[in-house]
């Protein structure tokens, strides 16, 4: 049996005096799974990725990725396990509207050291297996929404992470974009990637995952290895 | 609570940094108002009321008996541009005793009858003035501590004449020491000695040129020689004015500074906080506030925490200017000096009208924003400015925190010039306030002439009725003490100076004849222009005793009041405020003819290199004992308690500007922070840590910090090249190179980089902030 690249175990969050954002949560995701976590708004399914991506801490229970208990680092901790475990992509894609796409994208590696030369290589090479080198000069808000998502999947695998989170990637995408990054998370994932994707998108969760897990009020309430979502899952 | 109180109130309470800083600034700017408006108030305020009360002499003149006589000089007083004449009035040069006190200082004695009316009408502050022979007046300047009812007598004199102290009295222009009726005179003038006094005023006197231009006139028709010395009311108000007007300049420095700091940070605090909370408008717009509503919120909510600053600074103010105000009140003797209620309401009045009108000005801008922009902002993305610096950045082979950090003030280009400004202003200030130190450790060098290794002190003289057993100590003989020194072991060379008190012709007061016997050069004494003394007959003066007797270098001067008058010639002047700079260096030999009274004789030593300066002090004193004299280690530094003064209010003040600069830093580092919460949230979930995250805000202000340094310490350096002097000019002195030019290469370096740990210290709390955001948070943020 493979080493689970995350194990979550009865994990808890609790905000404030509010009801829990998560309860008791467990979830294990195995190497070159790609999962999708659905789940309508409010019903814990950005927590648990700011949980897994060391964003957060449980008040109960732990996380571990690639091994590393996530839920026992500290600020800096959490920081290098991110560089070195993760790679992460969002909704509204988070690229800085000052460095150019090459810059956004040798940014995870040059924060861990990597030289710029051969960040600047690796970047290239990125962008060249995402189509999207034509841009490597150029800044972000000259992109389209779905360019731009690429650029930040690519800021994503900088460093290689074994694990890929993506927080409603197709959210803020038209159709066509939408498809065209689904395809690009489902060609990653046939290459081995693990992939997390918290989405809203059923055609997403379809497209690109091979397992879905539900979330309503804080508990996971299913867990499929199957690609098929009921509509009425995530009304 | 109206819905604008509301708005107001939660305003303040939200921006809490904020508040905090336009409150501390507001205050500082106040504090360094206050202080400074109300000491150029005071500066001039007692003697200009005292001199036009009594209608002071514009000049006052000096006349040899023996050249001219009483009816020649009252024709003087219809000279053209005379407007009104005293005298002429008998003068004397006395030695009086008190009720069997040691041996007397010169003071000069005036023959008047009455106080006198249209010219230095002498202002009795006790007592009466005298009718009859047998009675006096004492200046309350002088150097007998006035008495009434105490009995003076005259050694030098015959016939030992006994005067009573009647009354005592303040001449504004200083014209005598003391007063009695013309008939006592005869009584006090030796044979072949006295002169006359003549004051005038005249119809223009307001510059040392007309002042200069009315003694020639008065004195044309007259025998050359006749006039032997001349006082200008400019002189004696200058003296008058000189502790207070030493702090004018400095002042006028730390308040410029201090107020157009506070005013660029005042002002790009509140510009900021209204434009950061343009979104916030646009919300209260969108509810129903109109814009005028929001122009006042928005005021309001600058105004309250610098009404709290001001209230605050004004308090300060007062309690910085307590120090200042007590040296000028004695100046003044009984004078009580206050901080004038209008400079009080004048500073709250502009610096709160300051405020107000900056954050109308910037709250206009932003009442006059459509809604629906107003509402926008915040959400789009226009960070065009700097880019090229963010790409030349991410070329240099630096960590990705610094480059990233290094390129953001170009991104933000007028908070980095605000941020600047205000670092450049602290950076002016630490500048300023070294070199100020250092230069007043230069005169108080000049002023203590303590290079000497050992001392032996010279004996305090005596004031007032000797008791049985100061009488039964013995004396040191000066001659004595320095064969002792000659013949002690490890003596490299030595020198005595006595001090005598004696007169100069035409300044009242007595004037220290310090009369070197040895070589005195190497003491310590700083020169100004000219030489040292060479030979017997030469003099070196400082500066104020030129002015007040009218002298230059090559002139010479004569010296009064000893057995008989002795003439120097002026070889140099040199920096030494002691005595208010009335002072006269020379060879002892010099005065051998005069017979001074060398008791008060002081002994600098240098030993031998390698010697050790406690045992030979130990040796000496063994020797010494019999002799009554004690050597110890070092020369006979004093301080002062208007460098003490001094150097506490340019510490203070200097510490309020780097206070507001490292504020002005704070804020900028803290709206810009809060404006790059998403961008940081960003980095730190791409695995930025918390130490990368302040590292990238500190290096943020590093090149803002090093430019506004680099351009700080030459202002700063020219700012004290310019203050200095002008104190030094206050106070009657003219400066030396080494006194002004107190900036080495060695400590420039670190002055500069004074900007960039200025400006680190106001990123550090912003910094912390940022590595402590929750990354979760910021990346949620709009």
């Amino acid at each position: 049996m493979t080493t689970p690249v995350i194990e979550l175990r009865e994990v808890s969050r609790r905000y404030n005096d509010g009801p829990p954002a998560l309860h008791e949560a467990s979830l294990t995701v195995r190497p070159g799974e790609a999962v999708a976590v659905l789940g309508p708004s409010g019903s814990g399914k950005s927590t648990l990725l700011n949980l897994v991506a060391g964003l957060d801490r449980p008040d109960a229970g732990s996380v571990t990725v690639e091994g590393v208990r996530v839920d026992r680092l500290g600020e800096a901790g959490a920081a290098r396990y991110r560089r070195s475990k993760i790679g992460m992509v969002f909704q509204f894609f988070n690229l800085l509207d000052d460095l150019t796409v090459t810059d956004n994208v040798v940014l995870p590696a040059r924060l861990a050291g990597m030289a710029r030369g051969e960040a600047d290589r690796r970047a290239a090479q990125l962008l060249e297996t995402l189509g999207i080198d034509r841009h490597a000069r150029a800044y972000p808000g000259r992109l389209s929404g779905g360019e731009r998502q690429r650029v930040a999947v690519a800021r994503a695998l900088m460093n290689r992470p074994p694990l890929l989170l993506a927080d409603e990637p197709t959210g803020a995408l038209d159709t066509a974009a939408g498809q065209d990054v689904s395809k690009l998370l489902t060609d990653l994932n046939s290459e081995g990637q693990t992939i997390v994707v918290v989405t809203h998108d059923l055609a997403l969760a379809r497209s690109c995952t091979n397992r879905t897990v539900r979330i309503a009020d804080g508990r996971i309430t299913e867990d499929l290895m199957s690609p098929a979502v009921a509509p009425e899952a995530v009304r | 609570m109206s819905a604008l109180g509301k708005v107001v109130r939660s305003g303040v309470g939200r921006r809490r940094v904020q508040t905090l800083v336009i409150g501390l600034a507001t205050m500082m700017a106040v504090a360094a108002s206050v202080l400074g408006g109300s000491l150029l108030v005071v500066s001039g305020a007692p003697f200009a009321d005292a001199f036009a009360e009594q209608r002071g002499a514009h000049l006052s003149v000096e006349f040899d008996a023996g050249q001219v006589s009483a009816g020649r000089l009252s024709e003087s007083a219809d000279t053209e541009g005379v407007s009104s004449a005293a005298g002429p009035f008998r003068t004397a040069t006395v030695a009086p005793t008190s009720d069997g006190a040691g041996s007397g200082w010169p003071m000069t004695v005036v023959g008047r009858g009455d106080p006198g009316r249209d010219v230095d009408e002498v202002a009795l502050l006790d007592g009466r003035w005298p009718t009859r022979s047998g009675e006096i007046v004492l200046s309350a300047g002088s150097s007998l501590i006035p008495t009434l009812g105490m009995k003076l007598t005259f050694p030098g004199l015959s016939g030992g004449p006994t005067l009573t102290v009647v009354g005592v009295a303040r001449s504004v222009t200083q014209t005598a020491d003391a007063w009695v009726v013309p008939s006592q005179m005869p009584a006090l003038t030796a044979p072949g000695s006295g002169g006359y006094q003549m004051l005038y005023r005249f119809t223009d006197a307001a510059t040392a040129g007309q002042i200069t231009a009315g003694a020639k006139a008065v004195t044309k028709d007259l025998p050359t020689g006749a006039a032997v010395g001349k006082q200008s009311w400019l002189t004696v108000k200058k003296n008058a004015e000189r502790d207070t007007a030493l702090y004018v300049p400095f002042l006028i420095a730390f308040g410029a500074l201090g107020l157009v700091m506070s005013v660029l940070i005042v002002g790009n605090i509140v510009a900021a906080a209204v434009g950061a909370g343009t979104r916030r408008i646009g919300i209260l717009k969108a509810i129903g506030f109109t814009p005028a509503q929001v122009v006042r919120a928005y005021v309001g909510q600058a105004l309250i925490p610098a009404a709290v600053g001001t209230a605050l600074g004004v308090l300060a103010g007062h309690l910085l200017a307590v120090p200042v105000l007590a040296e000028t009140e004695e100046v003044y003797g009984s004078s009580s000096l206050t901080i004038a209620p209008w400079v009080d309401a004048a500073v709250i009045s502009g610096v709160l009208g300051l405020v107000a009108a900056t954050a109308w000005a910037s709250a206009w801008r932003a009442g006059r924003l459509r809604t629906v922009d107003a509402l926008a902002v915040g959400r789009g993305t226009s960070m065009r400015r700097g880019r090229w610096a963010a790409r030349l950045a991410g070329r240099l082979p630096l960590p990705q925190p610094v480059a990233l950090g290094l390129a953001r003030p170009f991104a933000r280009p007028a908070r980095a010039l605000a941020m600047g400004t205000a670092v450049l202003f602290g950076t002016i200030a630490v500048t300023f306030t070294v070199g100020m130190v250092a230069s007043l450790g230069e005169v108080m060098k000049a002023k203590a002439h303590d290079v000497a290794d050992v001392t032996v002190p010279a004996p305090m003289p005596d004031f007032g009725p000797q008791s049985p057993a100061s009488q039964k100590k013995p004396r040191a003989d000066p001659a004595a003490v320095a064969a002792a020194i000659e013949a002690g072991a490890g003596t490299a060379k030595h020198y005595s100076a006595a001090t005598v008190r004696a007169t100069v012709s035409g300044v009242t007061g007595t004037v220290d004849v310090i009369a070197f016997t040895g070589d005195a050069s190497w003491g310590g004494y700083t020169m100004v222009s000219g030489r040292w003394t060479d030979k017997p007959g030469e003099a070196v003066v400082p500066t104020p005793f030129l002015a007040a007797t009218g002298t230059r270098i090559g002139d010479t001067v004569t010296v009064n009041g000893l057995d008989r008058p002795v003439t120097v010639r002026i070889v140099g002047e040199v920096l030494d405020p002691r005595n208010d700079g009335m002072q006269v260096f020379t060879d002892a030999k010099s005065l051998a003819g005069a017979h001074p009274d060398l008791t008060e004789t002081s002994h600098h030593i240098a030993v031998a290199s390698g010697t050790d300066v406690t045992g030979y002090v130990d040796a000496l004193n063994k020797d010494l004992a019999p002799l009554g004299a004690t050597a110890q280690a070092g020369g006979l530094g004093r301080g002062s308690d208007m460098v003490v003064t001094l150097n506490s209010l340019s510490a203070i003040l200097t510490l309020m500007l780097v206070a507001v600069a490292a504020l002005g830093v704070l804020n900028g580092v803290l709206l810009d922070t809060r404006e790059r919460v998403r961008e940081i949230g960003v980095h730190k979930a791409l695995g930025m840590t918390p130490r990368q995250t302040v590292a990238m805000v500190l290096t943020s202000v590093v090149v803002t910090g090093l430019v506004a340094g680099a351009l700080g310490v030459p202002l700063g350096v020219t700012l004290h090249g310019w203050v200095f002097p002008a104190m030094g000019d206050s106070a009657g002195l003219r400066l030396p190179d080494s006194v002004i030019a107190v900036y080495h290469g060695a400590e420039l370096f670190p002055l500069a980089l004074g900007g960039l740990l200025i400006a680190t210290l106001g990123a550090l709390l912003p910094a912390g902030w940022a590595a402590r955001a929750r990354t979760a948070t910021a990346l949620r943020t709009e």
